[in-house]
C-alpha cells in the first residue's frame, strides 16, 4: 500500500518537486538559482518568479521520472503556500493547482517552515515527536516545541535579524560573494574564533529563548571600519570565525536549553544555516554531553527542497478537489509563524 | 528638515513613533543609510506606536513584512532588488492600499515607482552608538512638526 505524495516548492531561490511515499523519499529534485542570483548580490524576485515559470514543469518530470512513478499513481499534491516571496510563491500553487485539477486529486497546501521542521520526520532520520526542533534560514529564526508534528508552538524567534541574514550580511562586510554562507564558513576554518569578541545575541538578558543579530552585525561593521582595508584583509579568517561563532553559538545554546526546559529527550535542526560546519557540530557535541537524541538532517534536506513538504504534507489536512481552486498564495506568516 | 542625535536604540525608536504621529493612512515613508545604521530599530519604534505587537523583524531576505496594528503597516526592503517595475514592493503597496501605512527601506533602485513619500529619513552613524538621523518632510507643515517633533525629544 503506497501513498505516494509528488511535493512542489518555489517559496524562493530554489525550484523544487519531490516524490515521497510516507516516511520514504523516492526523490527529490532542486533546481538552484543560487548561481544566477550571485550575479545580482541576492535574490531577484522576478528573476526568481520567471525563473520559477520556465523551470517547474521540467522539474516535476524529472522528480516523477526518478521516483519511477506516473503522476496516475500520485495520492495527493503539496505545494508551498506560505511564506516567501509572493511571485516565486504562486508559480509554485499555480502548478500544484493545475496539475491536480486536471487529475482529480486534492491539494495540500503547506506551509514552508513546517516543512523545514518535519524534514527529520522522513527517513533515514525518522524522529518521533516529542523534540524541539530549531529553525534557521536567511528569512527565519525560531525554535518550536514539537509535541505533535501537527501543530509545532512556538517557543522563541529572531527579535530582528534572521540568522541568515546575519551571516549574509556579515559575509558581504568581509567580501565574500552571495551566498555568504558557505564562503563565511571556509574561511572561518582557518581562523582563530576566540581572535575578536563579538557581542552574543541577548548576552545578559536573561533566561529566554528569543534571538537578536542586529548588534553582532553592526559590530562587525565597526571592527571591518576600524581595522580599515588592509588590517581588515589581513585578520579576515579571524573575523569570519569570530563572527560565525556569535551567530551559531547562541543557535545551539538556546535549542539545548529549550529542551531542556521543556524535558525534551530530542532535538533536530534544519533551514539553511542547518547546512553549516560549526553549527552541526556545536549541537552534535551539545546532544552528546547532555544524552539528547539529535537529527540532523543531510545539508540537501536543510536548504530549500520538495521532499520536506512532502513530509509536512503528512499533518496538513488536504483541501478536497476541487475546493481549492480559489486558494491563494499568501507572502507572509500569519500570527505564531506556523499555518498547519 | 530636522536634525538630531541619539545615542540608543530606545532614542531611535522613539523617533520611529513621533513619526508614527504624523502619518495618515496612505502615507509611505522611506529610510536610508548603512547596514547597521537602525532603519528597522526606527521602523519597530513606529510600528509600536501604531498598535503592532510581537517582533518587527528585518524584512531583507523577506521583502515585504505585513503587520496589523490600529492601521496596516509595512515594512518593506528594496536592498535586492533593481527594477522599478519590481512587483513584491508593487504588490505590497496594493495590499495596504490606502488603509495603511508603509516603510520602506533601501528605496533608490525603486524610489522613481514610489509615490512621494511623507517623510524621508537618512540616517549616519555617528561613532560608537550615535547616530545622526536627518528627517525631511513632504511639505512645510510636515517639517514644522518634525520640527517640534525633535525639539520635543531633545527637551
Amino acid at each position: 500500500m503506497t501513498d505516494l505524495v509528488l511535493a512542489i516548492e518555489t517559496s524562493c531561490d530554489e525550484t523544487a518537486a519531490a516524490v515521497v511515499d510516507g516516511r520514504r523519499i523516492l526523490s527529490s529534485i532542486v533546481a538552484s538559482q543560487a548561481e544566477l542570483h550571485s550575479v545580482y548580490g541576492g535574490v531577484v524576485p522576478e528573476v526568481a518568479a520567471r525563473h520559477h515559470l520556465t523551470t517547474v514543469n521540467a522539474v516535476v518530470d524529472e522528480a516523477l521520472r526518478e521516483a519511477g512513478v506516473s503522476l496516475n499513481d500520485i495520492a495527493r499534491i503539496a505545494v508551498t503556500r506560505r511564506p516567501g516571496l509572493i511571485g516565486a510563491l504562486l508559480v509554485g500553487v499555480a502548478t500544484a493547482k493545475a496539475l491536480a485539477y486536471a487529475t482529480g486529486k486534492d491539494l495540500v497546501m503547506v506551509d514552508h517552515l513546517h516543512g523545514h521542521i518535519a524534514a527529520v520526520w522522513l527517513e533515514p532520520l525518522a524522529l518521533d515527536a516529542p523534540f524541539v526542533a530549531l529553525t534557521a534560514s536567511g528569512g527565519h529564526t525560531r525554535i518550536d516545541l514539537v509535541e505533535d508534528y501537527a501543530a509545532p508552538q512556538l517557543l522563541g524567534q529572531t527579535l530582528d535579524d534572521a540568522a541568515g541574514e546575519a551571516i549574509d550580511k556579515g559575509a558581504r562586510l568581509l567580501g565574500i560573494p552571495y551566498p555568504g554562507g558557505p564562503g563565511l564558513e571556509q574561511l572561518a576554518r582557518e581562523g582563530d574564533s576566540s581572535a575578536f569578541d563579538f557581542p552574543v545575541g541577548l548576552r545578559g538578558r536573561g533566561p529566554g529563548l528569543d534571538f537578536s543579530y542586529a548588534g553582532v552585525k553592526t559590530a562587525l561593521l565597526y571592527v571591518v571600519r576600524d581595522l580599515g582595508e588592509e588590517g581588515t584583509a589581513a585578520r579576515r579568517a579571524d573575523l569570519a570565525a569570530s563572527y560565525q561563532e556569535a551567530i551559531v553559538r547562541p543557535l545551539a545554546d538556546r535549542l539545548l536549553r529549550a529542551a531542556e526546559i521543556h524535558g525534551m529527550p530530542a532535538i533536530s535542526i534544519g533551514g539553511g544555516v542547518a547546512a553549516n560546519g560549526r553549527l552541526r557540530q556545536l549541537v552534535e557535541e551539545g546532544a552528546s554531553a547532555r544524552g539528547l537524541r539529535v537529527a540532523i538532517p543531510d545539508r540537501s534536506l536543510c536548504t530549500d527542497n520538495a521532499a520536506m513538504i512532502g513530509a509536512a504534507a503528512a499533518f496538513t489536512p488536504a483541501i478536497p478537489w476541487p475546493h481549492y481552486v480559489g486558494e491563494d498564495a499568501i507572502a507572509t506568516a500569519p500570527p505564531g509563524g506556523i499555518a498547519a | 528638515m530636522a536634525e538630531i542625535t541619539t545615542h540608543t536604540a530606545e532614542q531611535t525608536e522613539a523617533i520611529g513613533a513621533g513619526i508614527a504621529s504624523l502619518l495618515v493612512a496612505g502615507d509611505i515613508v522611506l529610510l536610508r543609510g548603512d547596514l547597521g545604521a537602525g532603519k528597522t530599530t526606527l521602523v519597530r519604534g513606529a510600528a509600536r506606536a501604531l498598535g503592532v505587537e510581537g517582533p518587527i523583524t528585518s524584512p531583507t531576505f523577506t521583502i515585504a513584512n505585513a503587520y496589523v496594528g490600529r492601521i496596516p503597516v509595512a515594512h518593506l526592503d528594496a536592498w535586492r532588488l533593481s527594477d522599478p517595475d519590481d512587483e513584491e514592493i508593487g504588490l505590497a503597496l496594493e495590499a495596504i492600499g490606502d488603509d495603511g501605512v508603509a516603510f520602506i527601506e533601501w528605496p533608490d533602485s525603486i524610489a522613481a515607482g514610489l509615490p512621494e513619500p511623507r517623510v524621508s529619513v537618512d540616517i549616519g552613524h555617528g561613532g560608537g552608538d550615535a547616530r545622526l538621523l536627518r528627517l525631511t518632510g513632504r511639505d512645510r507643515g510636515t517639517d514644522q512638526s518634525l520640527g517640534e517633533l525633535v525639539d520635543h525629544l531633545r527637551a
